[in-house]
């Protein structure tokens, strides 16, 4: 079952926007809640810690479709080194995607705190432990910030495929079908 | 799928808009982050503005940095049930683990000097159910908003500036009242001897759905006994650690949790004003301090005692300290945590106290 005309499947189409809007909305709540004492800051808390588990959810529903549905391929004229960049940047999306809530999850559970998302009281899924949550805090921080810096470079990437290259790549993961696609596919 | 060319120029208008759009999206990320308010008052700058001027005391907690730790347990006698579904309310007993400690960012400090003591306390209800609060012995916070509080901060640090204090004070009326306090309220010999106080204010929601705002205190089963400073400065330096001790190994102390529901139109934003005495109290149950440990392989040590740790049937009210102490204890817990290879671990081995 490989996605026809060149294009991700629906599902896949779904969760990338989907998972775009979760990912960064977790990225702008995560430095904004560090850096305030206001009230909102429990707020931004409770929301950024189930968003997660929504997110680690999300991203293995969608590695499975990878997995069974794969990719389109890359348009032939795409450089070698584009095409390398490229697959890597969606290895490192998927670490990142999984990695990150994990170690948001790790990282409280090593400081002893109570993980409660949805009402639901969460596993402790490591030992209490300063050096671990040392560690583990230190690379949630870190990759986090990797994470924004990709996703800045994916969508600067994407726009370039769509208003400079034109060559299919961005419509391929468009949640809409282009008139220009259209005529290209013939269903007009 | 045709490539459609493009000519130059549109290919340097979209260049052009791609670059706009990356860089509205940064700006947009580093505002959040604070990056680009400088003047923004972030949990960082509290915790750095608790320092003593030779700086942070590495691997401890960066106030109330001196303490002691105890396992107990909360006897409820399931009175709260009416006001909060929260499960260590139903009758019942529910492990503790608890901190007495003084507030000052030295671990070091004098017990005789430093004037207002504290206790912390986790209660674990079965399921894994936590509630965390860390209390204080004054009847009322010195300050009424987190940002009056960085204020202090700044003013008491501004040691060669006789009028930071002054002005500070005189633009913050309830830090008169504070120093009456402190000035005034007899000190005892014991942590058993006192009355701890949680000054901010929760909302407690029971099984009806109905809410309430309260603030409560655990009060001493152990009468007061009032002692002079100067008697106390005969103590020595580590009096209330060994009284302690010395009181557990004795027997359990008690004290009682006492519950205060909040009239309609009571400050509960103010954890500087105190509540008038005649509003509804529910006594809860009982807390039994039954053992005490050192702090430095004790179980409290690295445990952050975070007033919004609340479990169903307790959230944050309009109070905005809670909101501000959790911010600020995070940042303390993730320094001291990684700073663990400069707390002194073993006292034989070190040079603790």
């Amino acid at each position: 079952m490989t996605p026809n005309n060149g294009r991700f499947t629906a599902l896949q189409r779904a969760l990338h926007w989907l998972m775009a809007i979760c990912i960064l909305a977790m990225l702008f709540i995560g430095v904004g809640m560090v850096s305030t004492v206001r009230p909102g800051y429990l707020s931004l808390v409770s929301i950024h810690k189930p968003l997660g588990i929504v997110i680690l959810v999300l991203a293995l529903i969608r590695l499975v479709v990878r997995l069974t549905r794969g990719a389109p391929p890359l348009p032939a004229s795409m450089p070698e080194p584009m095409k390398l960049a490229a697959h890597l940047s969606h290895l490192a999306f998927y670490l990142l995607m999984i990695g990150l809530p994990l170690l948001g999850w790790g990282m409280l559970s090593a400081a002893d705190y109570p993980v409660v998302v949805f009402g639901i009281h969460l596993p402790s899924i490591l030992p209490h432990s300063n050096g671990l949550h040392t560690v583990l805090w230190n690379l949630h921080r870190a990759l986090a910030l990797c994470f924004f810096a990709l996703i800045v470079l994916h969508l600067a990437a994407a726009l370039l495929h769509a208003l400079v290259r034109r060559d299919g790549v961005f419509e391929a993961m468009a949640p809409w079908r282009s008139g220009r696609e259209r005529r290209a596919s013939g269903d007009r | 799928m045709a490539d459609t060319p493009t000519s130059s120029s549109s290919a340097v208008r979209s260049l052009v808009l791609i670059a706009i759009v990356v860089v509205a999206l940064v700006a947009a990320f580093a505002f959040t982050a604070g990056w680009l308010t400088p003047g923004r008052l972030t949990p960082s700058k509290i915790v750095n503005g608790l320092a003593p001027p030779g700086g942070p005391v590495l691997g401890f907690r960066r106030n109330h940095a001196k303490g002691i730790c105890f396992t107990g347990s909360f006897e409820s006698n399931g009175a709260a049930v009416a006001l909060s579904k929260a499960p260590m309310f139903a009758p019942g007993s529910y492990a503790v683990t608890g901190r007495f400690n003084l507030a000052t960012p030295d671990p070091k400090a004098q017990d005789p000097m430093v004037r207002v003591r504290g206790l912390s306390l986790r209660i674990v209800a079965p399921g894994g159910s936590e509630w965390r609060t860390a209390m204080i012995d004054a009847p009322f916070f010195p300050v009424a908003t987190p940002k009056a509080f960085y204020g202090l901060l700044q003013a008491s640090a501004k040691t060669n500036d006789p009028d930071a204090m002054k002005n500070f004070a005189a633009a913050h009326p309830e830090l008169g009242h504070f120093g009456a306090w402190a000035g005034s309220a007899p000190w005892t010999a014991s942590y058993a001897q006192e009355q701890y106080n949680s000054l901010n204010s929760f909302v407690f929601t029971n099984a009806e759905g109905q809410d309430q705002t309260v603030r409560w205190s655990f009060v001493p089963a152990a009468k007061p006994e009032a002692v002079s400073p100067d008697q106390l400065k005969a103590r020595g330096a580590d009096f209330l650690a060994a009284d302690i001790t010395q009181r557990v190994q004795g027997g359990p102390q008690n004290w009682a949790l006492v519950v205060t529901v909040a009239n309609p139109g009571d400050p509960t934003a103010d954890p500087s004003k105190a509540w008038p005495e005649d509003r509804r109290k529910v006594e809860a149950g009982t807390l039994v301090v039954k053992a005490i440990e050192p702090e430095a392989d004790g179980p409290c040590r690295d445990l952050n005692f975070d007033p919004t740790v609340l479990p169903s049937g307790m959230h944050v009210s309009d109070d905005p300290f809670p909101a501000a102490r959790s911010a600020a204890y995070s940042v303390s817990f993730n320094r001291r945590t990684a700073e663990d290879k400069d707390y002194p671990r073993h006292p034989a081995g070190g040079a603790t106290p």
